[in-house]
């Protein structure tokens, strides 16, 4: 990614778009910071919001007619924030005003013609950044009617007009304005500007300005054409502000027109969704204005509007604490670095890749191609960290490993028009479903069906692994033409997935389509209690899946309910881009949060989605469940499986069906398999959390026993022995039993080498 | 390259099975992706077997490894 796809990138997410208030006012005053400040009591922080956007604040906030109030996005639940009174109201209680730095002299001066407030606002401005400016007017007395102030008490005026002083502002009062005075004045000064309400441009015979920038055909002068009655006080002193800040770029040589798009009130594109805001009418105004307490009132009116649609919804964008522009920069400077810490790795593989960020969005931020971008570059720079997803990975081989995978016709047959697939997770979940399943659709498809056991290549895709991913399409396309490219029946949502878009040669169809259309089971079995679908989001964009699965339960008497967020904009359970890898606590408050979500008993039709759901202390069933039931008793919620058991549930089902249906011998265990070992409750726990497999253990007691790798320690019976297999050093505190068995206490793990002792 | 201390429990009651030695402190060299600690850590001093205590596994070392990775 260079610096321009980057900014490409950033530009699509809108949070940091300025608010419906800030965007619409002529000035672009922060309201909503102005207005989060006074809900807070701050009064003063308050006050300083708009002196730091007003010129002459002391009059501004009091005349403004707050044109932003028809834009507030609280105009659609109750009623604009009434901006104006508030500003009146800090005016007024404000004990401190920040005091005006204005810049050094720039050597340069201005003069002004007219003293209405877009005169007094570019005086102002042009003093504020060192110009000396002159404002030229017929009499001082002109200027309460020429700037609206009739109502503003005199002692503010005088104050305000005080303040320009100090700024080195000077008001001459001999002059008529007319076209006589404005040539005069340029001949003198460096640039004029002529305020429209003393002195329209029409009036002066100069041809209309540009109103971008209030220049005219006469080199240094700037003025505008007459304004509309009625016009906001505002946008008059904006019409100041524009020609301080044309004259400005004049003095500088600098372009008059470069980047001037929002300088005009504008149309922001941030969103912000409404739908759980209850209407609530302003505050009423007495008489006297505002006090305090009905002040801060109004001001918790405000909706503070940003978008963060996709944060509120996603623990993974919350984690982080920020949004998808922020995140696309971390991962932009990730990548940049050549030397030191690079501190976006665990954002980039913490998410999930499910999508639902991009749903949300209404721009449809490409946060899934952003993080599967950054780890497909940081592998091939070989900068993934290693242990980010190396457990998954060695699941992957294993479950397409001699003693898991299985690509067979169909007992008895030559050919077959259909292959079972119920990918890798669903036989290290739920073996004894997988079997029975195999069983009816050999029953039932014409034509003969074949199996197949092996993963989809997920886990390499998600990782980034593209080398990996291939060899692993290759492999799975190679078992499929071996069967004679049947149509492939899929279980697993993800490997629906993944098979459409890697494997688009191949006929496929979801098992729940096939059960549908050639023959439930003879005995489905559903639970009495209600049921809530969660649908797993690798199905986000698979209408015609999640359509299926409907009918199916339609089929089976059952009405599910679904969780707030279902169908296109259903959540990830925490399975998804090996978040559980990169970031096991996340994944766990991933799982929680959805498991909260679901009312009653949890189903679902993946069984990662299950089993992780089931994890996080949620009753949770799998459709097969309920389709293919042990016995004819409506299902139990199960617990999930540990990662031990996932892989002694594929090994078996392999050997069960090698047995029973194709009569072959299977490959002989390994001999690690042959000792005898138990496991305390607290060690099981332990291996869990720490992936530590029952498989480790006994590879490193094997070992340790025959290299002699076992130290033990004085007055006490548990000893401890060591193996390093491959990348990873294990260790494991056990005893022994009076049988010659093991009992193990403990294990534990590192990935540094010892690779040498100095004697 | 200097040994570092990270270990301050004592280890002398801890024996290797096949030795049959104690494990006395000794300058171990611990690698990982292309960056090599000296580390001080009780050893056999026939065999050179290493014992690396849980709390070293999983605190400072898991540590290490994890900013290494992030190098």
């Amino acid at each position: 990614m260079d610096q321009a796809e980057l900014h490409r990138i950033e530009a699509r997410c809108i949070q940091e778009e300025p608010p419906r208030c800030r965007a619409a006012c002529p000035l672009h005053v922060d309201a909503r910071e102005f207005c989060t400040l006074l809900a807070a009591g701050r009064i003063d922080a308050a006050w300083a919001v708009l002196c730091r956007t007003l010129p002459l604040p002391g009059i501004l906030a009091r005349i403004c007619d707050a044109p932003c109030r028809a834009a507030c996005l609280r105009s659609q639940c109750g009623g604009g924030i009434d901006m104006a009174a508030l500003e009146r109201f800090c005016a007024t209680s404000a004990r401190k005003t920040p005091p005006l730095h204005p810049l050094p002299s720039r050597g340069k001066n201005a003069a002004i013609i007219g003293c209405g407030l877009p005169a007094l606002a570019a005086a102002w401005d042009l003093a504020r950044k060192g110009f000396a400016v002159r404002i030229h007017c017929r009499a001082m007395a002109d200027i309460p009617a020429s700037a609206y102030l009739e109502d503003c008490p005199t002692d503010i005026v005088e104050r305000e007009l005080e303040r320009l002083r100090t700024l080195g502002v000077t008001f001459v009062e001999d002059a008529e304005p007319a076209p006589k005075l404005v040539e005069a004045l340029l001949a003198a000064t460096d640039a004029v500007f002529v305020d429209p309400r003393a002195c329209p441009a029409e009036a002066l015979g100069i041809p209309a300005p540009d109103p971008t920038t209030l220049e005219t055909t006469r080199p240094g002068l700037f003025a505008a054409p007459s304004p509309a009655p009625g016009t906001s006080p505002a946008a008059l002193a904006a019409l100041g502000r524009k020609a301080a800040l044309s004259i400005e770029r004049l003095m500088q040589g600098a372009s008059l027109t470069a980047g001037r798009e929002r300088e005009a009130p504008f149309a922001s594109r941030l969103y912000t969704n409404i739908s759980d805001v209850a209407p609530l009418a302003p505050v009423p105004v007495p008489p006297t204005g505002y006090d305090d307490t009905s002040a801060r009132e109004e001001a918790r009116r405000c909706l503070r509007c940003e978008c963060m649609e996709c944060v509120r919804h996603c623990a993974y964008l919350e984690h982080f604490k920020g949004y998808p522009k922020t995140y696309a920069r971390q991962i932009y400077n990730n990548a940049s670095i050549v030397m030191g810490t690079r501190q976006a790795n665990t954002l980039i593989n913490s998410c999930m890749l499910c999508g639902l960020c991009e749903e949300l969005c209404p721009e449809h931020f490409p946060m899934v191609a952003l993080c599967l971008d950054a780890r497909r570059d940081m592998v091939q720079r070989g900068k993934m960290p290693p242990s980010a997803h190396e457990f998954a990975l060695r699941d992957m081989t294993f479950a397409n490993g001699e003693s898991c995978a299985v690509a067979k016709l169909q007992p008895g047959t030559t050919t077959n028009r259909w292959v079972f697939f119920p990918g890798c997770q669903l036989p290290a979940s739920a073996p004894d479903a997988v079997e029975r399943t195999y069983a009816h659709l050999r029953e039932t498809l014409p034509g003969g069906t074949a199996l197949l056991l092996r993963c989809c290549g997920a886990p390499a895709h998600w990782s980034g692994r593209q080398d990996l991913f291939a060899a692993s399409v290759d492999a799975l396309r190679a078992d499929w033409e071996a069967l004679g490219t049947p149509t492939l029946v899929t279980a697993c949502p993800t490997c629906a997935q993944m098979l459409r878009e890697h494997l688009p040669e191949a006929n496929t169809a979801s098992l729940w389509a096939v059960l549908g259309q050639y023959g439930m089971p003879p005995s489905p079995a559903v639970p009495a209690g209600p049921l809530c679908l969660h649908d797993p989001c690798t199905t986000r964009h698979d209408d015609a899946l999640r359509a299926q699965v409907r009918t199916l339960c339609a089929a089976l008497g059952i009405t599910p309910t679904e969780p707030s967020l279902s169908g296109r904009l259903t959540e990830c359970c925490g399975f998804g881009g090996l978040l559980a890898d990169a970031n096991a606590p996340l994944a766990a408050t991933v799982a929680a949060r959805r498991a909260e979500k679901l009312d009653g008993t949890g189903l679902t039709y993946c069984a990662m989605c299950r089993d992780l759901l089931a994890q996080a202390g949620k009753p949770c069933l799998h459709l097969l469940d309920l389709l293919f039931p042990a016995d004819d008793t409506p299902p139990t919620p199960r617990p999930a499986p540990g990662i031990s058991k996932r892989r002694e549930n594929r090994v078996r089902l392999r050997e069960r069906l090698m047995d029973t249906l194709w009569r072959e011998a299977n490959a002989p265990r390994p001999e690690h398999e042959s000792l005898a070992i138990a496991y305390t409750p607290a060690a099981k726990e332990i291996m869990e959390k720490r992936r530590i497999l029952e498989s480790d253990v006994a590879r490193t007691l094997f070992a340790a026993k025959r290299d002699g790798h076992i130290l033990a320690r004085a007055g006490s019976p548990r000893r401890l022995a060591t193996h390093r297999p491959s990348t990873v050093t294990y260790w494991v505190e056990f005893e022994c039993d009076a049988a010659g068995g093991y009992v193990v206490h403990n294990a534990w793990s590192h990935r540094m080498r010892v690779s040498g002792v100095e004697s | 390259m200097s040994t570092l201390k990270v270990l301050s429990e004592d280890f002398s009651n801890w024996t290797c099975e096949a030795c049959g030695e104690t494990l006395v402190p000794r300058p171990v060299t611990l690698d990982y992706l292309e960056s090599r600690f000296r580390v001080e850590l009780p050893a056999c001093p026939r065999c050179g077997l290493v014992l690396v205590p849980e709390s070293l596994a999983l605190g400072k070392m898991a540590e290490v490894e994890r900013l290494l990775e992030d190098k």
